[in-house]
């Protein structure tokens, strides 16, 4: 088995997305809505991260 | 595997697949997506089977602690008990790598961190595909 070494952004956004299909395709019903809270999910995850990110950084310095 | 779909719909007005429950229960835990496939959800199963292979492979690959149950004081129970239903549910990729050997110690470091969670991550993603077949049978979803 290879060994992977991701960064903590890269686990992160590999999360965000897998997470993201799984939740669209399990909480609503046609495959619109589906993708459309696929998308509006990872755009949550993506921007939770970020802004998250920023808030620890600056709460350091 | 007998498939028939009911002529009869359900409260939400959806048609009823009628796959017998216990085979489509097990399908859907021992092989991510399999559920889906045998209502003939096949675009889904495909999909639900990727997500939750590379996160499994992913936490793999990186190394991830595969978690036996322990019991103790309450969070240790909570976490390896936890840890390992979580692990469980991700079905036939689990029993693969146990029964392949794969042994990981519990180390100290990011990226078996990362990969520990991704592994766990992988069954809890199983459940909600789990969970969301089952609807589908019942008539609850498309």
């Amino acid at each position: 088995m290879p060994k992977m070494n991701l960064s903590h952004l890269e686990v992160s956004l590999l999360f965000a997305l897998v997470l993201s299909v799984v939740l669209g395709i399990t909480s609503k019903k046609t495959s619109q809505e589906q993708i459309n809270y696929g998308l509006k999910s990872f755009g949550y995850f993506v921007g939770a991260l970020v802004g998250l990110s920023w808030l620890m950084y600056l709460g350091h310095r | 595997m007998a498939e028939t779909t009911n002529p009869k719909e359900s409260n939400t007005g959806l048609p009823l697949v009628t796959v017998p429950l216990a085979p489509l229960l097990a399908a859907a835990w021992l092989i991510p997506g399999g559920g889906h496939f045998l209502l003939n959800r096949k675009t889904r199963a495909v999909l639900l089977f990727g997500c939750v292979t590379v996160s499994f492979l992913a936490g793999l690959m990186m190394r991830g602690y595969l978690f036996s149950p322990q019991t103790g004081d309450l969070f240790t129970t909570l976490i390896y008990v936890g840890g390992f239903i979580g692990n469980l549910a991700s079905g036939v990729p689990y029993l693969a790598t146990k029964g392949l050997g794969y042994v990981q110690p519990d180390v100290a470091g990011h990226v078996h961190d990362y990969g520990t969670k991704l592994l766990v991550a992988a069954g809890l993603m199983n459940i909600l595909a789990i969970v969301d077949a089952y609807e589908i049978r019942q008539g609850k979803k498309l």
